[in-house]
């Protein structure tokens, strides 16, 4: 099923909760939507569900616009944050819900509800009590109950954040297997952005009730459109300074009162014609600290000291002044890097990302 | 679930009373014996009482003012038919009223926790200010209302003036300002995600309330069942104003018709048919006990 929003706003009192947002999603696919908390992600889920009635736009599957079409009869499946399961029924109970309302002949419910229980592995507790399943199996409960009807569209509300660290990684896993090989169109709404970067065929990113961006995971990591879009994709996230563009010696350099770096052509162009001040992001992964085995380019080095040291296992987070300038890096924890030590560091200035400072819009990527 | 829920008050109760846990929770159970002594006491006489000629303090007195003279000639209304039909009126008070406050509750207290209608407001602080209002100041207002339901035709018969069915419609007409905030309560406790996802499912709104919602606030309904009972069993101003000069009584009326004010009264009789008036209410509590206790555990599990 092909799902299109179109114009879509939902407002409460003149609190806006989506703002006119427009997208459409190919049959088949997975969609995140990915934002912070209280960003509209979720109201914009709800009018897909047809929970909340949109105050302006449409809503379209395959072509046919449903704003005025009931929840039961849009055929799609929603699992919940807080699973949202009947806590007086068994787990066949649950399960069968959705088939029991719509009169189906015990023989066929019971057999759906196996096949869906035994794909979700949950088939030997179709007896339990909700209240005697963990939170992985209880999860498991409403991704059946939303599967067993056959749905055109999935809708997840978070379905991962009320589980520990180890079992999210598996049942991401899981649901992409599932949604994949059913065919199902699915949207995804999270926060997580790995969860969003792993698991969807595109990505929606909201702020506000506002669309910010929507395309393929790699394109929002390496062409962010906006200032948000580069802060929000990558953890950690992207050093941001301001800095002026200016041009000597043919080449053009980004310079402030304690930064001096020589751009790539390429991009530096594409940004001159703003001229003047502009706000440059660089990824914490794309600085390196100086060392005898790999000479840095010219003009691509500064020299900064260490304020703090986070070991995150494989690497440790390094914060880095330069001057007034504050920057986090990611490095090799071989180095050794130590609280109160003066280094060199040097930038991989073929990533470097720049945006107007007015706009907030990429000069880069359009 | 209630250990956990008694433990922060014990705790609560320790560090600025008594030193160990040891001593908190003696001194607690030390406080709720001392307090509960004069309940115990006041049950204990009606007891001895109702089975004895007299009494002085709580113990039997005989004709000569010895320790004795049991008796049984208290209850000697059970073999009279109008402790029987006053109990049957009180009966079918108390019933209707747990019907029609328990329909009215909960069909409205899921209205005006869900939905947003012209009016809500309004009528939800309507409601309280009514409450405010006591009966004695309605009564003669409901005497025109009750005289005007008699004069329906058909239905007349059984609601108006006079009749079981009047007292019982006007005494859920005061219960239900309480009823319907109680269970609004219950219902805004419940989270959206459940009905959403039953509406999802295919459910209606009405199936929805029916099927989903009501089974999480059975505590709730539990809980208004029994205040609803006892007040429809209790009730005596009502009744007593509206059935005037009938044989349509009911247990607090009977009761108050042994209080003479020209003969002398025998206290052992209007004691015995006290506790005999209280037997249906322990067992209506026995039954809605569990249920009632849940309320304070959290009612649904695995949200």
């Amino acid at each position: 099923m092909r799902v299109e929003l179109d114009g879509l706003s939902k407002a409460w009192d003149g609190v806006v909760g989506a703002d006119n947002i427009t997208l459409d999603i190919a049959d088949g696919d997975l969609v995140a939507f990915l934002g912070p908390s209280g960003c509209g992600k979720t109201t914009t889920l709800l009018m897909v569900a047809g929970i909340y009635k949109p105050t302006a736009g449409t809503i379209s599957f395959d072509g046919v616009v449903v704003n005025e079409v009931a929840p039961k009869d849009r055929h799609v499946g929603m699992v919940f944050q807080s699973y949202a399961l009947y806590p007086h029924m068994t787990v066949f109970g649950n399960i069968s819900y959705p088939l029991r309302i719509q009169k189906v002949n015990k023989e066929e419910i019971r057999e759906r509800v196996q096949k869906v229980a035994d794909m979700m592995g949950i088939g030997h507790l179709l007896d339990r009590k909700i209240a005697q399943l963990s939170g992985g199996q209880q999860q498991r409960v409403s991704l059946g109950r939303a599967l067993v009807k056959e749905p055109e569209v999935l809708l997840f509300d978070e379905p991962l954040s009320n589980l520990d660290a180890r079992l999210r990684l598996t049942m991401r896993g899981e649901i992409k297997r599932i949604q994949e090989d059913l065919g199902i169109t699915s949207i995804y709404v999270t926060h997580d952005q790995v969860e969003a970067m792993t698991m969807a065929d595109k990505i929606a990113v909201m702020s506000e009730g506002v669309l910010q961006a929507y395309d393929l995971p790699e394109d929002l990591y390496d062409h962010p459109k906006t200032l948000f879009v580069a802060g929000f994709v990558g953890n950690p996230p992207m050093n941001f300074f301001d800095v002026e563009i200016m041009s000597s010696n043919g080449g053009f350099h980004a310079k402030s009162e304690a930064i001096d770096l020589a751009l790539p052509d390429d991009r530096a162009q594409k940004a001159a014609v703003a001229k003047g001040n502009v706000v440059m992001g660089v990824r914490p992964e794309d600085v390196y600290l100086v060392d005898d085995t790999a000479p840095p380019s010219e003009g691509s080095t500064l020299s900064a000291s260490i304020e703090v040291v986070e070991p995150l296992g494989r690497e440790d987070l390094v914060g880095v002044t330069i001057g007034d300038v504050q920057l986090r890096v990611l490095v090799d924890k071989t180095k050794g890097a130590r609280v109160g030590d003066n280094v060199e560091l040097a930038f991989d200035l073929s990533k470097v990302q720049l945006f107007d400072p007015e706009s907030e819009k990429s000069l880069l990527w359009k | 679930m209630t250990v956990s829920q008694a433990a922060p008050q014990s705790q609560a109760f320790k560090p600025k009373l008594m030193g160990g846990k040891k001593t908190g929770r003696r001194f607690a159970y030390a406080f709720l014996i001392l307090s509960i002594v004069p309940i115990l006491i006041g049950y204990t006489w009606l007891v001895i009482a109702t089975l004895s000629t007299r009494t002085e303090g709580l113990l039997p007195r005989d004709a000569e003012g010895g320790i004795g003279g049991f008796t049984l000639r208290n209850w000697d209304f059970i073999s009279d038919g109008a402790i029987w039909s006053a109990m049957f009126n009180s009966f079918l008070i108390a019933v209707a009223m747990v019907i029609g406050v328990g329909i009215a509750s909960t069909s409205g207290g899921y209205a005006l926790s869900r939905f947003k209608f012209p009016g809500r407001k309004a009528f939800l602080t309507g409601t309280l200010v009514l409450h405010a209002f006591k009966a004695e100041m309605l009564l003669i207002a409901i005497f025109f209302v009750l005289r005007w339901l008699g004069g329906i035709p058909l239905i007349g018969g059984y609601i108006g003036f006079n009749t079981v069915g009047g007292v019982a419609l006007v005494m859920i007409a005061l219960e239900l300002p309480l009823g319907i905030w109680l269970m609004k309560g219950f219902f805004d406790a419940l989270p959206w995600d459940m009905e959403r996802a039953a509406l999802i499912d295919g459910a209606s709104r009405f199936r929805v309330w029916w099927q989903i919602m009501l089974p999480q606030v059975r505590p709730g309904i539990a809980a208004l069942a029994l205040f609803t009972f006892i007040a429809g069993w209790n009730a005596y101003l009502v009744p007593f104003t509206f059935t005037i000069g009938t044989k349509v009584t009911n247990m607090p009326v009977f009761l108050n018709q042994l209080i003479s004010d020209t003969a002398p009264v025998n206290w052992n009789q209007v004691a015995a048919v006290g506790l005999f008036q209280m037997i249906p209410l322990i067992i209506f509590f026995l039954f809605t006990q569990e249920l009632l206790l849940n309320i304070y555990a959290g009612g649904s599990k695995g949200t």
